[in-house]
């Protein structure tokens, strides 16, 4: 890309170029409601920094005409606008960087959509920024978007906001109305943590303020939009925080060698200095700072090094060498601020993926303790959180990790929250604390033992999971099943989906979040009589996979037995041996299972009975078998 | 100590290729032979020093690349001591394709998008690396660090995973794979500052020399081969010229140019009113061509 910048003779580029090294470097996002003009604002200053190529600049013309919504004039929004969709609709759908620079600093721009469906692309722009440009139309004031987005950056923990409002030509370049939208986004900005918001009005259609001051705003004596951004001090980085390197792998190349490689976080490190693991607490001293090219005395936050030690410890992937004086938290549960990005809800007790920048663990959520409504920031009560919801919840995660809160460290305090099966990106979160029970809390190891308990018993405990619709033949099976088990001598105990929910589960419905819980609590209780050394026979249709996964992650290795009792759903309701097929079909019955719920089928089920054709005591022998031989 | 917009380029791109090698289990880098792919191989070397970089190097040949290109890749090949993997369409071959003959869009389907994706599914790889930058084009701009694609190699730009922090999603399914671009916050002059600064070797096209060329529809386009015919109409002329992106000869348009120095590259790159893309045919066939070919699987 073309550097505003004079001609530069060849003798003279070395120079030149030292001299654009030495510039700082300004990360921001445009962001605002849909039309305000983030978009246009963005082109604007490409055009007005002279960024814009011939060959850019003719085909941008040539699509104005074309798709253009301003007239005879140039649409800078096209220039931006890059996908397809976004130029035919005229809006913007997914986050877009752009490059540029001025003599004083070099900039990366996040151009964030406006819509509140992509609010993830919102996010995205934000996490990495360090500036927030929020725009507001003049005619219409601060909006629902504008309040949504001012949180979203204050919860990324942008500090540096400029309040750019636009289209202020379309207001006959109003003191008045300027006055008074900045004045309204005070009222609810001032609580947000922003160390500085900068209001400035602004066209970016006819470049007011935006590059140069506009002599139609007299009345106004701040900067223009690009003095501010030259200008505006960047926060000094995380070098003076403590020590945090997350190790991203393992650097073996000969047995002579064995280094960490890995990315600063924050702090320094030098040669010399004592360092500790953070999940062990073991401790050594660095021996060498290892980079392509000759080895480093001292290293900073943002390096990435591969660093050896004097002494041979276990350290891998995900864990953190650290300061000794200052460490950051190691625990297996916290709370934190989420934000969910997926359509399908976040339930509490679903089993997801938490991934931090280097490490990975299996989580649920173990409480959402409240959402919080983006237009008035109130807490609200929530059992699940819909797309583009924030919510403070608690986490339990199923071995420790090593983390800081995101207010003192933005890089060791993040986590993204994936799904097990589609490994779609669902949400983020912020880490406020670690909770105290993760360390009070300790197993009591028990001198009678689970082995102890089933050889008394001469068997070997499982949990046997019959999944399939309702009507199925999941209980019948699995009484045919019990009853042969008990003849000979084994100890059994059936839990059954109806049975349970008349005492254990009663105070739970149908909606996913409560099926959700609902399979929880039987999985737990299946797991305690496993321990207690039973086979137990849990009948339940058990409809999403993740739940199924949760409950199969609580046993012991091959104590789970997923059995998928297989019988067309037209077959089940044929049967229809308790008239509950009648009644959903009727729209009598909500949220049931294969009428008006979905069934997730098993992938790779233990066992896979398909029922039609087959008697239940042919079936049940089946599992007896597998159950012998396993 | 504050580390300089370049060093802050170069460890975020060491990073990406760090957590790729850690996290997926056969990874490939594209390796084009152009000046971007230069500094992907340079970065790649440093992020596993003192080891050398845990996967191959994958070259997809179009056959209609230039000469010195092809002499380039080898001998780095030969110096680094990588892998290199080299894949040419054998559909392509037998069909005869040339840019000359079925046109650009025909061919770089052919021999570059299909070539690629026959590779990828040939050796399995699981995430690969490119050198595209979101300076270069508007689609590009859009696109993630970490670019899913489903199990027939296809990019929904619309469904793109949120990518927050550097905190990756680096998980696929069986089938599926990743695009990385450790590029993707680098401009044009970064990647000369950085060339000149590490003092990375390049292909000499870069650099303006006595080459033979011809003019066709407003493009120099230099004769590389024999397979080049000359029109009527037409004649070849010895001019100093250089190229600012390097593609198939055919397609790839040279700039008249004294620059034979790294430093008077710069200088004139800095003075220079087209952006780089200019000289490449195969984006200008129709309006937002490079997402749909994006989305059919090309890089």
């Amino acid at each position: 890309m073309n550097e505003q910048s004079p001609i530069i003779a060849a003798e003279n580029v070395v120079e030149y170029l030292r001299a654009q090294e030495a510039k700082s470097m300004l990360r921001f996002l445009t962001c605002g409601s849909v039309d305000d003009g983030k978009s246009t604002l963005i082109g604007r200053l490409l055009y007005d920094t002279k960024l814009i190529f011939e060959d850019q600049l003719a085909s941008l013309e040539a699509d104005s005409r074309k798709h253009g919504t301003a007239g005879e004039n140039i649409d800078f929004a096209l220039l931006v606008d890059g996908l397809e969709a976004e130029r035919e609709q005229g809006i913007t759908i997914d986050v877009a960087y752009r490059f540029f620079a001025t003599d004083k600093r070099k900039f990366i721009v996040a151009d964030t959509p406006g819509h509140e469906e992509y609010t993830r692309n919102m996010a995205t722009g934000a996490s990495t920024a360090d500036l927030a440009i929020v725009l507001i139309d003049s005619r219409q004031g601060v909006l629902r978007q504008t309040r949504r987005h001012s949180f979203i950056a204050s919860l990324l923990g942008i500090r540096h906001i400029v309040l750019a409002v636009n289209k202020i030509d379309l207001m006959d370049y109003s003191k008045e109305v300027f006055d008074k939208i900045v004045a309204d986004y005070m009222d609810f900005a001032s609580d947000l943590g922003f160390k500085t918001i900068t209001p400035i009005p602004m066209s970016a259609r006819f470049g007011d303020n935006v590059t140069t001051k506009s002599e139609k705003t007299a009345w106004f004596d701040g900067p223009t939009l690009l003095e501010h951004l030259e200008t505006v001090p960047i926060d000094a980085g995380n070098e003076k925080a403590p020590f945090r390197f997350p190790v991203q792998l393992v650097n073996r190349p000969n047995l002579n060698f064995r280094g960490f490689s890995g990315q600063i976080a924050s702090g320094t490190v030098s040669v010399g200095d004592t360092v500790v693991v953070a999940k062990s607490g073991q401790s050594s001293t660095v021996k060498e700072i290892v980079v392509h090219g000759g080895n480093l005395e001292r290293a900073v936050e943002g390096q990435a090094v591969t660093i050896a030690l004097n002494d041979e410890i276990e350290v891998s992937r995900g864990n953190m060498l650290v300061a000794p004086s200052d460490r950051p938290h190691v625990a297996d549960q916290m709370q934190a601020h989420i934000i969910w990005f997926d359509a399908n809800p976040m339930i509490p007790g679903r089993s997801y993926i938490l991934r931090t920048e280097t490490d990975s663990v299996n989580c649920s959520i173990t409480d959402l303790k409240y959402e919080i409504d983006v237009n008035t920031f109130a807490h609200e009560a929530a059992k699940s959180l819909e797309m583009n919801g924030v919510g403070v919840c608690n986490i339990s995660l199923q071995s420790p990790i090593a983390f800081d809160a995101y207010k003192s460290n933005r890089v060791t305090g993040n986590f993204v929250i994936i799904d097990r099966f589609t490994n779609a990106t669902l949400g983020a979160g912020m880490i406020d604390f670690p909770l105290r029970r993760a360390e009070n809390v300790h197993w009591q190891a028990t001198e009678v033992t689970k082995a102890s308990r089933a050889e008394m018993k001469n068997q070997k405990p499982a949990v046997v999971w019959f999944t399939g619709f309702s009507g199925s033949g999941k209980s019948t099976i699995a009484n045919a099943l019990e009853k042969y088990l008990h003849v000979n001598g084994k100890h059994t105990y059936m839990l059954d989906g109806d049975n349970i929910r008349h005492g254990l589960n009663r105070d739970l419905g149908f909606k996913d979040e409560d099926r959700v819980e609902n399979i929880r609590r039987v999985a737990e209780v299946a797991k305690l009589m496993s321990d207690a050394g039973l086979i137990v026979l849990v009948s339940f249709i058990s409809p999403f996979r993740s739940e199924r996964r949760m409950a199969r992650d609580l046993m012991d290795d091959g104590e789970f037995i997923e059995v998928f009792v297989d019988t067309p759903l037209e077959e089940c309701a044929k049967r229809d041996p308790k008239g509950l097929y009648a009644k959903a079909k009727a729209g009598e019955i909500a949220n049931f299972t294969g009428i008006s719920s979905p069934y997730e089928q098993p992938e790779n089920p233990e066992l896979h009975l398909h029922t039609v054709g087959h008697e239940p005591q042919e079936l049940a022998m089946k599992i007896a078998d597998f159950l012998t031989n396993r | 100590m504050s580390l300089s917009h370049l060093d802050r380029l170069e460890a975020e791109a060491i990073h990406i290729f760090r957590e790729v090698a850690a996290s997926f289990s056969n990874p490939v880098m594209l390796y084009s032979i152009g000046k971007d792919s230069s500094v992907m191989l340079h970065l790649a070397m440093k992020a596993f020093y003192p080891a050398k970089p845990p996967f191959p190097f994958l070259h997809v040949d179009t056959t209609w690349k230039f000469k010195e290109m092809i002499a380039f890749r080898d001998q780095m090949a030969k110096e680094l001591g990588f892998e290199l993997l080299v894949h040419i369409n054998p559909d392509g071959v037998a069909e005869n394709i040339s840019p000359f003959d079925h046109g650009s869009n025909y061919h770089t389907h052919v021999m570059k998008t299909l070539g690629l994706r026959q590779a990828l599914d040939k050796y399995g790889f699981d995430a690969a690396f490119g050198g595209a930058r979101r300076d270069e084009e508007k689609s590009r701009a859009k696109e993630r660090v970490f670019s899913f694609r489903n199990a027939n190699h296809a990019w929904d730009p619309k469904g793109q995973r949120p990518e927050m922090w550097k905190t990756y999603n680096t998980r696929v399914n069986k089938g599926e794979s990743i695009r990385v671009f450790p590029l993707s916050n680098w401009t044009e002059l970064d990647i000369w500052q950085y060339i000149l600064k590490e003092n990375i070797p390049i292909v000499p096209l870069y650099y303006a020399a006595k080459r033979p060329v011809v003019e066709r529809d407003g493009m120099l386009i230099m004769v590389d081969d024999e397979r080049m015919k000359i029109e009527p109409n037409e004649t070849v002329v010895e001019q100093m010229v250089r190229f600012r992106t390097l593609g198939c000869y055919p397609l790839t348009g040279a700039i008249e140019s004294d620059a034979d120095t790294l430093e008077k590259i710069v200088s004139e790159m800095l003075t220079a009113r087209t952006s780089e893309r200019q000289g490449r045919m195969i984006d200008k066939d129709e309006a937002g061509s490079m997402e749909k070919k994006k989305r059919e699987g090309y890089f």
